[in-house]
């Protein structure tokens, strides 16, 4: 690549900072440039987003038809799966397994309910209500 | 404790770049360290999946550049692990107050200064701290154009993040030795080379290596029918943010690597050096035509099979293109 063929459509990360790249000046001699992103993967990361985004939704709708608790929700907005809320909550799978159960969740402590708010970064009480930010 | 930030284009290329510099290694740089701890790779794991997608990447297993960088130099490495958070920052403060830099593993999925949409459960991301002023440690991420700070609750969190490759509160640096001559920069460089080539050309099974892009270019073309457009959409995503994504300084690491055969050069005056890192800015250019190609794809432009034939395609050239200038890089004559 070029040194002034280095793409510099502003993404996410851009507004932040700027990335190194490695490309060649005019002798072909190989130099840095910053660069403040790429249309390309700029789209691929949306790409990622709308896919966790329509998992998000699905999970909403589940939880408001009563088939799941709010941590169905929270999970997919926090990317993980069982294996990985287990890991950060401390309680064992089958354990998330059933507290992902509408019944169950209501009869939860709140010191249950505040280790599973301190890892999806929100309050019991948006925990209970999954009245966070849905978006991200 | 002075500490100079030094930007970079790969996380852990940076961290060893800074931490050997700061030790009074002059003569490192990033592309240097990156070819010293043959750092150049691919592979593709269909079976294991990160974010719904298959494990794809770029370079080598995350600790080995630093190591292997090390090691050629004769440099002492102390890593470790931990699993108490308490004792984990007992000892980062220890070497904070000896004034010394370390560099952290650390997950970026709660790392506070990136932005929401990279922050996906990914741990093998590294960064420097180099000191502490009240509650707030000092933080150099080679990413990030300038020096940062997390609180003392946000660095424990990204240095005990869960799942895949769980940094585990892990820490290393680097022992100040003797100076590091040119004859070892020089022979670093022969290593490093050598260590590439195997790892490129003779790493045994289909999916890693010269072989894995190949493999990779003739799955790409069934994906259409086997995981049907959407969802191969997002694994030609995958590839791309794998490829390109903060860390890679473009075109999947070839171009760093082109850069570190052009300073090889610098220290062995052989000519094919500087033809062969042609070959990797060829092939650079290459693997980011097929990235404006994917996207094609997943943004809906394109989609029929020969779209997803095309593809592939350019993974069977870039496939040659590699295989040649690995064949080259074994054949040279070391002087």
């Amino acid at each position: 690549m070029k040194k002034e063929d280095v793409p510099q459509d502003v993404s996410a990360l851009g507004k932040i900072t700027k990335e190194v790249c490695y490309a060649t000046d005019t002798s072909g001699k190989y130099t840095t440039q910053l660069s403040k992103g790429w249309d390309v993967k700029i789209t691929a990361l949306d790409k990622a987003w709308e896919d966790i985004d329509d998992r998000i939704a699905a999970a909403r709708q589940k939880v408001l038809n009563g088939e799941a608790s709010p941590l169905l929700f929270f999970m997919e907005r926090g990317i993980m799966d069982l294996s990985l809320l287990a890991d950060y909550t401390g309680f064992w799978q089958w354990q998330i397994k059933r507290h992902l159960k509408p019944d169950v969740f209501k009869t939860l402590s709140n010191k249950k309910l505040q280790r599973y708010a301190e890892v999806f970064n929100v309050s019991v009480d948006e925990l209970k209500t999954m009245r966070a930010d849905e978006k991200k | 404790m002075e500490f100079n930030h030094i930007q970079a284009a790969h996380c852990e290329n940076g961290v060893t770049t800074s931490l050997l510099k700061n030790i009074g290694v002059n003569q490192i740089t990033e592309p240097l360290a990156f070819g010293i701890g043959a750092g150049l790779f691919f592979v593709y794991i269909p079976i294991i999946k990160i974010n719904n997608g298959p494990v794809i990447a770029f370079r080598t297993l995350p600790g080995l550049i630093f190591n292997r960088t090390c090691k050629a130099l004769d440099i002492p490495v102390v890593r470790k692990k931990f699993s108490s958070r308490e004792k984990a920052e007992a000892f980062l403060r220890e070497q904070i107050a000896q004034g010394r830099p370390v560099g952290c593993q650390v997950g970026v999925y709660y790392l506070s200064y990136f932005p929401k949409e990279y922050r996906f459960h990914f741990n093998a991301h590294n960064l420097i701290v180099y000191g502490k002023e009240d509650d707030n440690y000092l933080i150099s991420d080679p990413v990030m154009e300038t020096p940062t700070t997390l609180t003392s609750y946000e660095l424990e969190r990204v240095r005990f993040a869960k799942g895949a490759l769980a940094p585990k509160g892990q820490i290393y640096y680097p022992l100040a030795n003797r100076p590091v001559t040119n004859e070892q920069i020089k022979r670093g460089i022969k290593s490093g080379i050598e260590k590439n080539v195997q790892n490129m050309l003779y790493i045994p099974g289909p999916i890693a290596g010269v072989s894995g892009i190949k493999f990779t270019g003739n799955r790409i073309k069934k994906w259409r029918d086997k995981l049907g457009l959407k969802q191969a959409g997002l694994y030609l995503a995958q590839l791309v943010r794998m490829q390109e994504e903060i860390g890679t300084g473009g075109g999947g690491f070839r171009y760093i690597y082109g850069a570190f055969l052009q300073e090889a050069h610098a220290y062995n005056q052989m000519d094919e050096l500087l033809d062969i890192s042609n070959l990797f800015t060829q092939s650079g250019d290459l693997w980011r035509e097929a990235a404006v190609h994917a996207a094609g794809i997943y943004k809906g432009r394109l989609g029929s099979q020969e779209d997803f034939n095309q593809m592939g395609d350019y993974l069977l050239e870039i496939a040659e293109i590699e295989r040649n200038a690995f064949t080259q890089l074994k054949n040279l004559n070391w002087r």
